[in-house]
């Protein structure tokens, strides 16, 4: 079995309780911190772990840590990205759900690093049962005096509070997520600035993901060494994966980075193997956003070794013959899913989620959910196969926010991957159409 | 319900509003207004008309407009009035793959309803939606504040029939805010 840091102890009843998760050794990492550390010394360990943001992007912690503004007078706020709406994703609330104190206790320790005396976990609006359920633990954190005016006897005093959104997808874009949480619409801000010099009301900022905060209990406790450790090279330490799709297993597993792809799907331990005794078609290995890889692609990498789950290796080939870890929305798909349908299930989502600021999102997204639309349907033509190709190309790059670029990858990737079902699906539809022709000379 | 009844929260929900405006910095209450546009969901009806927007900003002291183009924006809030139970059915890739086609069809068939409307009775309004972050229990529904997951039709079948003889709005805020 994996080394579990963050899920070590998700089966122990009532683990969702202060009791259970202090008797646990919880919250060790904010005594640690708070009574024998510096804040500098704890972005210190951040940066040695090597940890990666968990939301997408895999940006360094440590170093996003480092390039907030100290020197401003202003005050400095850390806010937890729970937004988690990358189709594929839900990892977050699974960890929310389950071990909510490791969150409040990852909010309380990075605080700290980062100076912060006011701190907000957004969460999906959607996630409505979670918000009590968090709500419910930090209560019992500040009844317990780990949150509130100078935590364990220090001078160090913060208050952490949950924010739910309301449904939409772009709020998990991190200056989208600032602007919804200063009550407006969530559209994404030009940068720089960076919310490091001005986030929230203008003040630096620092945005994390849900697992990327929990992540910094497990490296405070065991050292930022240690933790780096486990992993390869620059996929250091655990990650959640968010299992779904034509799998025996669904479900969130915490991997070491590193372990091959074939085992993930195909051990008992993880995925347990394709459903129905069918055969892998196709896999989605980040969430929606990444490029879809065939199956023969998804276990071996370019070189001809075998694909690992690290940011590395499913990266490996580039857009011509790879994907990336991404949220670790990780979808399966056997023989029988139309590559057609699902892309059209994503385009569709992407369209309904722009939010409408660059015209070319706004309408390039609309086109590609038409001309999916079109082809499921039996309308298309054969024309449709390159349109589509040519519409994304023509989002990518070209917008305010990467959200453009999430729409394009998997268009992009299913029909060079797929190209044949796409045309397939064409015919099929300029069959019926000779053939609807036909039925009305009759 | 009488048409000149003067919008304004319960004094439960004021009390709540107060709260979750104390959780902002001075002068930045406006943060508050999407917390306090669930909870004047639950207060109205499930929905958000033009008083309870300009309520809302009044509270706020924003203007009316800036509440307009949030509600406008956001999926979950209601522009329109819904029936008691607002089933929404995800149909992402990961819920379309188990089946959530099957689902909508039911539920459309069994309401004699189409997406987007409400039954007969105002019991039901049916709505797809995009990825719940359920796609390890798919195919799946939310209504209210509750996820029902792993959905088969005689699920569904069950779950409306329960809804039904409840015949309570299924509610969404219970207890959005709590002491400490
Ligand atoms: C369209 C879009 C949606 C995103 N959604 C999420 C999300 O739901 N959760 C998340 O943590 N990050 C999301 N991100 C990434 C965030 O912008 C940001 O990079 C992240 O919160 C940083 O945290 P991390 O460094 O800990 O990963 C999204 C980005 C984009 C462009
Ligand atoms: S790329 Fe799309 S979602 Fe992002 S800012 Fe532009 S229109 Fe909005
Ligand atoms: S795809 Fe339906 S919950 Fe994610």
């Amino acid at each position: 079995m994996g080394k579990k840091l963050l899920l070590e102890h998700i089966n122990e009843p009532g683990i969702q309780s202060f009791e259970v998760y202090r008797k646990k050794g919880g919250y060790a990492s904010v005594e640690k911190a708070l009574k024998s550390m510096k804040p500098d010394e704890v972005t210190e360990e951040v940066k040695r772990s090597g940890l990666r943001g968990r939301g997408g992007a895999g940006f360094p912690t440590g170093m996003k840590w480092t390039f907030l503004d100290r020197r401003s007078e202003k005050p400095r706020y850390l806010v937890c990205n729970a937004d988690e709406s990358e189709p594929g994703t839900f990892k977050d609330r699974y960890l929310m759900e389950h071990l909510p104190h490791l969150l409040v206790e990852g909010m309380i320790t990075s605080s700290y690093a980062l100076g912060a005396k006011t701190s907000y976990i957004y969460i999906r609006g959607e996630y409505m049962y979670i918000v009590r359920i968090l709500e419910k633990a930090i209560e019992e954190a500040y009844a317990n005096g780990f949150l509130g005016k100078n935590i364990l006897g220090t001078d160090y005093s913060l208050d952490l509070y949950v924010h739910p959104g309301a449904g939409a997808y772009i709020c998990g874009e991190e200056t989208a997520l600032l602007e919804s949480l200063e009550g407006k619409r969530g559209n994404p801000r030009l940068k720089p600035p960076f919310p490091a010099i001005a986030g929230l009301y203008a003040c630096p900022t620092v945005v994390n993901n849900v697992e990327t905060i929990a992540a910094v209990v497990p490296i405070i406790n065991i050292g930022g060494d240690e933790y780096a450790k486990i992993g390869v090279g620059k996929s250091t330490g655990t990650k959640l994966i968010s299992a779904s799709g034509h799998i025996n297993k669904p479900g969130v597993y915490e991997i070491e980075l590193g372990i091959p792809v074939e085992e993930f799907i195909f051990s008992d331990e993880y995925c347990g193997g394709i459903w129905k005794d069918r055969r892998l078609k196709a896999v989605v290995a980040g969430g929606s956003s990444v490029p879809i890889l065939p199956a023969d692609l998804i276990f071996t990498t370019a070189k001809g070794e075998p694909r690992l789950m690290t940011y590395e290796s499913l990266a490996d080939g580039g857009f011509a013959t790879g994907t990336m870890l991404g949220s670790g929305g990780f979808i399966v798909m056997d023989e029988t899913a139309s590559i057609v349908e699902n892309l059209y299930t994503f385009s569709r989502f992407y369209h309904h989620e722009s939010c409408g600021q660059c015209s070319p999102c706004r309408e390039g997204t609309g086109w590609l959910e038409k001309i999916l639309h079109r082809l499921r349907e039996g309308h298309g033509k054969k024309e449709d196969v390159d349109l589509l190709v040519s519409v994304a190309k023509n989002i990518e790059g070209k917008t305010i926010c990467p959200l453009g670029e999430a729409a394009a990858w998997p268009v992009a990737s299913a029909v060079k991957h797929f190209r044949k079902e796409f045309e397939e699906a064409a015919a099929r539809l300029q069959l019926s159409a000779v053939q609807k022709a036909e039925l009305a000379t009759h | 319900m009488s048409e000149n009844k003067k919008i304004e929260f319960s004094i439960e929900a004021l009390a709540t509003a107060k709260k979750i405006m104390a959780r902002y910095p001075e002068g930045k209450q406006k943060s508050a207004l999407i917390p306090i546009l669930h909870l004047a969901q639950t207060e109205f009806n499930g929905w958000l008309s033009a008083e309870v927007m300009d309520y809302v900003a009044s509270l706020l002291s924003i203007k009316p407009i800036e509440v307009y183009e949030v509600v406008t924006f956001y999926s979950m809030f209601n522009s329109k009035p819904v029936g008691k139970c607002l089933i929404e059915v995800c149909q992402t890739s990961s819920c379309w793959l188990r089946g959530s086609d099957e689902i909508v069809a039911h539920i459309k068939n069994k309401l004699n309803i189409n997406v987007g409307e409400t039954s007969a009775d105002g019991m039901f309004t049916l709505k797809t939606v995009e990825c719940l972050g359920s796609c390890g229990t798919a195919p799946m529904l939310q209504c209210g504040a509750d996820f029902h997951e792993n959905l088969t039709v005689e699920k569904v079948d069950e779950l409306l029939e329960k809804l039904r003889n409840k015949n309570e709005r299924s509610s969404y805020l219970k207890s959005m805010i709590t002491d400490r």
